[in-house]
């Protein structure tokens, strides 16, 4: 049934007749318009402000304006090394991002600490506090991968239903939307991460 | 001189005394629109004018040194292209060639000539985005840094068919370049240096002459030559000062002494001057390129003699400094005989050109503060490494 | 420029007071250095930076380095007269049997264009005696480099303006550069298609006890 009204409504379409439904409608109009928030930390900053230069011009996806404010954006795009002393302010300004918000982790160092991984001061990923919606691997990605990791979001989002189970975080009344900040303490984060989000692989499961 | 030393520095406290409900302290950053990173400055002001001015970072600072001492000599060379991620071409250099003088390797002339037209295309478009940022935070928003990123994109492919990356280029070797350069990339080369030569005529006539960027610049951010020596501040921004020193004329080290570029030196100090220093050396640079691209030398690009397998230089230290395009980047190097080196320490020149900040921002307004900090050019991933 | 020996002599001419040693390079480029006692560090860093014929007005660099024990092939110590390298421990200035801390200074001219030369000050020992002379007051360009050293290896400059830490945030504890320090454990294991590496792992000790046990005071208390 879903293909023959994926072939009609091609068909209609190229007659100038739209059809679609409103789950379809709500999900096009947030994927197309998702503005990402202006969050550089590292080396992977300049491949996303290439990305938004203009040869690969990241603005015909929908993200037009980089907005400084996080109560603008929409999305945050970790892009560099997050570092332990840098780590409770993105969480703190993810929190201060309104729903629906999502998150790409731009670059090895963003995913699990990357090339700098043993150093003392690097946070091993920032999915260890935020729940992260894309991982873009790479050092740095090339501005094609950003762009691609944009169109999977967006993918991701179209495929969000409105009801039931699967539904988006910003539909449902009981999820949470912000995470507990860490402090720094006099050794590490405290706590090194967030249950809620992550826990360690563990050995059984390697196995 | 004098006078910065008898006022003393002080931490930063918490203000107190007559007027101090009339004070705001402000925490600019880390994460800000202008600031270059994730650098934060504690700023007292009086109104809009700043009275204390202190540069917080370590928010990037990611144990290089540590992984380094860890690690061999050769695996530290990819940990280089991050530090000025920027200019990574150059960073690369400046350890190869403190490697080179651990060890007393030599370079063939071929990856010599090599190796200064890469720094010079690097130093290119370092400046063009230097001045496409310095535009953004005036408010210019967007538009030369376009024009900037437009033209480093030509200079970015160049690097990729070279050696494989736009930006993290791991190219230099101990005892000279990775590859030799493909067939083309010469032809290439002197296409995109010919049409930088044209781009940055456009590019002054818009920007050198412009009424704004003149009214917020000049006179602004005053670095007077002897705070700057004293306080080891290198590169455009001590040039700027009406200081002549220069690490490619002092040192002469590469083959910088066959090409016959200038000095631009600076007569005010001020912020304008930094800008205009930078278009005037990425003239110089373009210079420097036409020369080397023509008198390139045939030859092998490393040094036959050099083993980058089981290398393990002679017990005893280093210190290798090159003109990056920020300033004097240093890396001092201690080995004590074994494949890992027992200190490794990179001398940042953006953390150095840092310790004017206060002093230039002293008693200027808050928008002046971002403009000052937008000219002295600095990259978080050197100054906390 | 001057050699080093007769800088040396120099300095020994105008602050007789001053210890001043050369250490050996035994590296290609021959950088060899001046090792001061750290009563007279000021004084002969100002003579360095005054003197008309020298101008050291920049010092471009400033490095810690720790070295740790004297009996690992790390920290070497010359006294001019002997020849040859030999690692020395309790011997030369400034050594004690628990190693030392050391920072190392590389000064040039910018009025004459030429250097570098090297000045090295060493801690009397690794625990509570870690205390050297501030050359800020001298070179403003060693507040940033000295702020990261205490930071990161606990040296303690005496009459810095404003020594607090860098790189590193106010309430963390410790000098994540010297050789043996500890980072807390937080790697937590990285599974592998191989089978052996889950097998070979074995728990942890919990990091509070491990870090208890190397945490060095806090010098300036």
């Amino acid at each position: 049934m879903e293909v023959t009204d994926q072939e009609l409504k091609i068909d209609l379409q190229k007659q100038g007749v739209l059809m679609t439904s409103l789950n379809e409608l709500y999900n096009w109009g947030r994927k197309n318009s998702v503005w990402p928030l202006q969050f550089g930390l590292a080396c992977c900053a300049i491949e996303m402000i290439a990305a938004s230069m203009a040869r690969y011009d990241l603005a015909r996806f929908g993200a037009e304006v980089f907005r400084p404010s996080p109560r603008q954006a929409d999305l945050m795009i970790v892009a560099g090394t997050v570092t332990k002393k840098m780590a409770p302010q993105v969480v703190r300004l993810y929190n201060q991002m309104a729903e629906p918000k999502y998150v790409i982790a731009m670059g090895a160092c963003a995913i699990s600490g990357g090339p700098f991984k043993q150093g003392y001061n690097v946070l091993k990923g920032i999915d260890r506090y935020l729940p992260v919606d894309v991982h873009i691997p790479g050092c740095p990605p090339r501005p094609e991968a950003l762009l691609h990791a944009f169109m999977t979001l967006q993918n991701k989002i179209a495929s969000q239903p409105l009801t039931g189970p699967a539904r988006p975080r910003h539909l449902r009344a009981g999820a949470p939307s912000e995470f507990s900040v860490p402090q720094c303490g006099p050794h590490g984060l405290v706590p090194p991460s967030n249950p809620a989000v992550w826990r360690p692989p563990t050995a059984a499961q390697a196995g | 001189m004098s006078a910065i030393l008898e006022t003393p520095v002080r931490a930063f406290e918490s203000v107190s005394g007559a007027g101090a409900g009339e004070m705001l302290e402000l925490a600019i950053g880390p994460h800000h629109p202008s600031t270059h990173g994730v650098f934060r400055m504690d700023v007292v002001l009086d109104g809009e004018r700043v009275r204390r001015l202190k540069p917080v970072f370590g928010y990037l600072h990611r144990n290089h040194e540590k992984i380094a001492e860890g690690q061999s000599y050769l695996s530290s060379m990819p940990y280089t292209d991050r530090l000025d991620y920027f200019c990574s071409l150059t960073n690369n250099w400046a350890y190869a060639l403190t490697v080179e003088k651990l060890a007393g390797l030599q370079v063939p002339e071929r990856a010599e000539y090599i190796r200064v037209i890469t720094a010079e295309l690097t130093r290119v478009q370092n400046h063009l985005c230097l001045i496409g940022f310095l535009l953004q935070d005036m408010g210019a928003s967007g538009t030369p840094l376009m024009y900037a990123f437009r033209e480093r994109e030509k200079i970015l492919d160049l690097f990729e068919s070279l050696t494989g990356a736009r930006m993290m280029c791991n190219y230099m070797r101990f005892g000279g370049c990775r590859v030799d350069l493909p067939t083309g990339w010469m032809e290439e080369a002197q296409q995109v240096v010919q049409g930088l030569t044209r781009f940055l005529d456009e590019f002054e006539a818009l920007l050198t002459g412009n009424e704004i960027l003149m009214a917020r610049t000049m006179h602004i951010g005053v670095l007077s030559s002897a705070a700057a020596v004293n306080a080891g501040v290198t590169g455009p921004m001590l040039r700027a000062s009406g200081v002549n020193y220069d690490v490619r004329k002092v040192d002469r080290y590469g083959v910088y002494d066959r090409f016959d570029f200038r000095i631009p030196l600076g007569d005010h100090g001020d912020t304008y001057d930094r800008y205009l220093i930078r278009v005037l050396e990425m003239r110089e640079s373009l210079k420097i390129l036409r020369v080397a691209l023509r008198d390139l030398p045939e030859g092998p690009v490393m040094d036959p003699k050099a083993r980058l397998r089981g290398f393990r230089p002679k017990a005893g230290e280093a210190y290798g400094r090159i003109e990056a395009p920020k300033g004097e980047l240093g890396f001092h190097l201690i080995s004590d005989g074994s494949p890992n080196p027992f200190r490794y320490r990179v001398r940042p020149p953006s953390l150095m050109n840092l310790t004017v900040l206060e002093e230039m921002c002293m008693g200027r307004m808050l928008a002046d503060v971002v403009v000052i900090l937008g000219s002295v050019d600095i990259v978080l991933g050197e100054v906390d490494r | 420029m001057e050699t080093l020996e007769e800088i040396c002599f120099r300095i020994k001419t105008a602050l007789p007071a001053a210890r001043v040693e050369i250490i050996p390079n035994a590296s290609p480029c021959g950088q060899r250095s001046l090792l001061l006692g750290r009563e007279q560090g000021l004084a002969v860093a100002t003579f360095l930076r005054d003197d008309p014929q020298l101008r050291l007005d920049y010092c471009s660099n400033v490095t810690g380095v720790d070295r740790l024990e004297p009996s690992l092939p790390q920290g070497f110590v010359q006294s001019p007269s002997s020849a040859g390298l030999k690692k020395e421990a309790g011997e030369g200035l400034g050594e004690s049997g628990t190693g030392c801390l050391e920072a190392v200074y590389h000064l040039f001219s910018m009025a004459h264009k030429n250097g570098p030369v090297v000045l090295r000050l060493r801690t009397e020992n690794r625990l509570a005696a870690v205390r050297l002379p501030s050359l800020t007051p001298v070179w403003r360009s060693c507040e940033f480099q000295e702020r990261e050293i205490f930071d990161l290896f606990g040296i303690v400059f005496d009459g810095h303006p404003d020594l607090r830490r860098l790189l590193m945030w106010e309430g963390f504890q410790g000098f994540p550069m010297r050789r043996d320090y500890l980072v807390a454990d937080d790697f937590e294991c990285e599974p592998t298609p191989h089978g052996d590496v889950p097998k070979r792992m074995s728990p942890r000790q919990g990091c509070a006890e491990v870090i208890q046990k190397t945490a060095t005071a806090d010098p300036r208390v």
